[in-house]
């Protein structure tokens, strides 16, 4: 779901640490770094890395492209490759046949099947080109914050381990803990009142 | 700071009083509301309220949907000892609306729709739109932030037992 999309879903971080000068070009190197290749000649099911936030198809990042008014805007690209079930299973029972004929066997051992099925993968994976999936971004890096526009579990894990591989700063989730702690400018003693804080009963 | 996934878990219920208290200021606090935002004109609860009840050992979750969200059986549940885990808000500033979900143990922000935003056409009109809905955005995660703020600081406080509370129950119990 992009950032220009009528309707969006947003997962808010405070982002830890600071980059060193010149800062645009550790980005920028950030950026070109981990940008995302593509998977479809190749046997990998997954892949995950930046994209231009314009262009997100063609990963290219000229110059200064990311940064927009006082925010820096890019995407995450995450490309998979979902084969069927079906499809595997029919070119599995496929090649089976073909192995016990071959074999002149009745059976296959378990060691062989587990084989063929990860050949019957590999060779599909060839074959089926990978499924773009895209999440924007926008990072502002003067306040220390960044918005993912995804609510996604799996889509916020792959964004946060990408950030700090890139990047070499933490990206901090802002949920009711972290929220409390960083954002709601709360004294030491407070802080320490936080953490023995117990759910509150409305009834009796 | 504690390990994020431990905090997730041990504080998520303070997301699920957040948003209880959140309804009940909506409902009879309204001053709250504007020292939070000068420009707003209302926030109100939208087509969906989500409760979850812990009271027993297994968890009960129940769904409200539809427009104008059966505030009624919302109380009722409150007052089976259920928290809201979940609420559609819609919130108004001059003439424009804004709508979103927002949930509990994460505070992330769902389906936010925003007023509408000019076309875009060019690549030039990227840029302006970007800005646009950034501040558009922006409008709903600073309302959010210091609602929280409040509540939070409420909530490390005496005040939080000795009158939030009650007031809290005496609503449910009405």
């Amino acid at each position: 779901m992009g950032l220009l999309s009528s309707s969006v879903s947003v997962t808010r971080y405070k982002v830890k640490g600071n980059l060193e000068k010149p800062v645009l070009e550790k980005v920028y190197n950030g950026l070109i770094q981990n940008a995302i290749p593509e998977i479809d000649d190749d046997h990998l099911e997954k892949i995950v890395g930046w994209t231009s936030f314009e262009n997100p198809y063609v990963p290219a990042f000229e110059d200064s492209s990311f940064v927009i008014g006082p925010y820096l805007v890019f995407s995450m690209r995450l490309d998979k490759k979902s084969i069927p079930p079906k499809v595997i299973q029919k070119h599995y029972a496929i090649e089976m046949a073909k192995q016990l004929e071959k074999s002149g066997r009745q059976y296959l051992s378990r060691n062989e099947k587990k084989s063929i099925k990860d050949h019957v993968i590999d060779v599909l994976s060839l074959r089926i080109p990978a499924t773009p999936n895209i999440y924007d971004l926008i990072w502002n890096m003067e306040e220390s914050w960044l918005w993912f526009f995804s609510n996604l579990k799996a889509a916020n894990e792959e964004f946060e381990t990408l950030f700090s591989k890139s990047f070499k700063l933490s990206p901090i989730r802002l949920f009711p803990y972290t929220t409390a702690n960083l954002m709601s400018g709360l004294s030491d003693a407070d802080q320490d009142l936080l953490l023995q804080l117990s759910p509150t009963k409305f009834t009796e | 700071m504690l390990d994020i996934a431990v905090s997730y878990n041990q504080y998520k219920f303070l997301g699920y009083e957040f948003l209880t208290w959140l309804w009940f200021i909506m409902e009879n606090q309204q001053e709250i509301l504007k020292k939070s935002d000068k420009e707003l004109v209302s926030l109100d609860i939208g087509n969906r309220i989500v409760l979850e009840n812990n009271k027993t050992d297994s968890i009960e979750s129940i769904t409200i949907k539809g427009d104008k969200a059966g505030l009624e059986e919302g109380i009722l549940s409150l007052q089976k000892g259920a928290v809201v885990t979940e609420l559609n808000l819609i919130y108004k500033a001059g003439n424009n609306e804004w709508r979103f979900n927002i949930k509990g143990e994460s505070l992330d922000i769902s389906s936010l729709k925003t007023p509408e935003t000019g076309p875009v056409e060019t690549k030039e009109d990227i840029e302006a739109a970007l800005l646009e809905k950034v501040f558009l955005y922006e409008k709903i995660f600073i309302l959010m932030n210091n609602l929280y703020k409040q509540f939070i600081s409420l909530r490390v406080t005496g005040i939080w037992e000795k009158n939030v509370v009650p007031s809290i129950k005496k609503w449910i119990a009405s």
